[in-house]
């Protein structure tokens, strides 16, 4: 049986629409259309919807790119320098080359420890979803399954702390791939529009204590307890974010 | 800009484009761009090679099925906006094709738009949606004949409920 007597199919109908039939079969198609004017005319109509929907949208590509969905934008982050030992001295002497002589790494180089590489991750994600005015939460603080859906997806029970005596609302929270597991961002807005945030992920390392930072803009409070990692991240206002810190704390801690 | 990074940057006006008939407002389809993009980026590691344009519509069109289905646990009314018209609405024909495309099951609208939009293979769409090519087949051939009745009889096709 030649390639032309091989019954024409319904699929290949449709790959003869989108120019992904198999070359000998073309002529089979061609064929038992020129036979076939019902078949003849639905592909007819394919052909022009394929038409219209690449004139509909087909322009979208020639638009400029946002701002906002710049890559440099989404990724700002301070390169992570971890160095260890014999060759970190090897580097640094190299580094500090003519002149400069060479100090002991433990005071140059710089380890990220698991805690301070959360805290990046939650600032990242703090400064990347405040900025939102239409979409800064996925899920809002009135959906009965905010709370559920984010503890199944982390795998602990979670619940957003109570911030209103501080006079700040819960907008909400999203969910995000956190370092080593998915992590929960819960967004607080004050009536003057300050926002913070509080991020949680599951977290193998050591407990350890409450630390502010700021950075660029925005001051956070990191802290690590039971296999968990929290941060509080919101304006650099010391005062502000250690209380907020403070608040959850108190409320996680005595669950 | 590393290779990974600088293919990545390549496929942004493409991912618009999807993304924009996916969802038929901009706004959206701009968030959909950029949720992928933090992903990507945040993947890199994880990226062994393989292709990386089918893995990036892969993650679009996930997010895009997450958050449908987290508007259809919201009141009607959110879901009905999600598919008013374009403000900035053309020709009477190029808004009759984004209202046929509104109306269609989600997995058919992405399968169409995959071929017909992005030039995809059908084996590509597969491996994006997922499912085996038969079903591909089978959703790009419903998705048209949703459309052409649409188009032909100017009212919605009926749509099985899944």
């Amino acid at each position: 049986m030649s390639e032309r007597d091989i019954p024409v199919t319904e699929d290949e109908l449709h790959a003869f629409v989108d120019d992904q039939l198999p070359a000998e079969r073309r002529r089979a198609v061609e064929t038992w259309l020129a036979a076939h004017p019902d078949d003849a005319e639905r592909v007819r109509a394919w052909r022009a919807l394929s038409e219209q929907i690449r004139d509909r949208f087909g322009r979208v590509v020639d638009e400029p790119v946002p701002r906002r969905l710049d890559l440099d934008r989404l990724t700002a982050r301070r390169p992570r320098l971890v160095i260890m030992g014999a060759i970190a001295a090897t580097l640094l002497a190299f580094v500090g080359g003519g002149g400069a002589g060479w100090v002991a790494h433990e005071a140059f180089a710089t380890e990220m420890t698991a805690s301070e590489t959360l805290r990046d991750d939650a600032v990242i994600a703090h400064r990347l979803y405040t900025k939102e005015q239409r979409h800064p939460i996925e899920v809002s603080s009135n959906e009965e399954h905010l709370m559920p859906w984010l503890s199944r997806r982390v795998g602990t029970t979670l619940r957003a702390p109570d911030l209103t005596n501080l006079n700040f609302r819960l907008m909400g929270g999203r969910l995000l791939p956190g370092p080593s597991a998915p992590a929960a961002l819960f967004m607080y807005e004050s009536a003057s529009g300050d926002r913070v945030t509080l991020y949680c992920t599951p977290l193998k390392v050591a407990n350890s204590e409450m630390a502010y930072k700021e950075d660029e803009g925005a001051g956070s409070v990191v802290w690590t307890h039971d296999d968990f990692g929290w941060v509080i991240s919101g304006p650099a206002n010391k005062d502000m974010i250690k209380t907020v810190a403070a608040a959850a704390y108190s409320q996680i801690e005595t669950w | 800009m590393n290779a990974f990074r600088q293919s990545i940057e390549a496929m942004i006006p493409a991912l618009r484009r999807y993304a924009r008939a996916l969802t038929r407002d901009a706004d959206i389809a701009d968030d959909l761009v950029q949720d992928t993009l933090v992903r990507a980026l945040r993947a890199e590691r994880l990226f062994v090679g393989g292709d990386l344009r089918s893995w990036l519509y892969t993650i679009l069109t996930n997010l895009n099925r997450n958050r449908r289905r987290a508007l259809a646990r919201k009141p009607t009314i959110t879901a009905l906006m999600d598919t008013a018209t374009e403000a900035s609405g053309t020709e009477a024909e190029g808004r009759d094709i984004a209202q046929a495309l509104a109306a269609l099951v989600e997995d058919q609208r992405a399968a169409l738009l995959l071929v017909v939009l992005e030039g995809l293979s059908y084996r590509e769409v597969a491996d994006i949606q997922g499912v085996p090519i038969g079903t591909v087949m089978s959703r790009l051939a419903r998705a048209r004949a949703h459309i052409k009745a649409y188009l032909e009889e100017g009212r919605p096709a009926l749509r099985r409920v899944k």
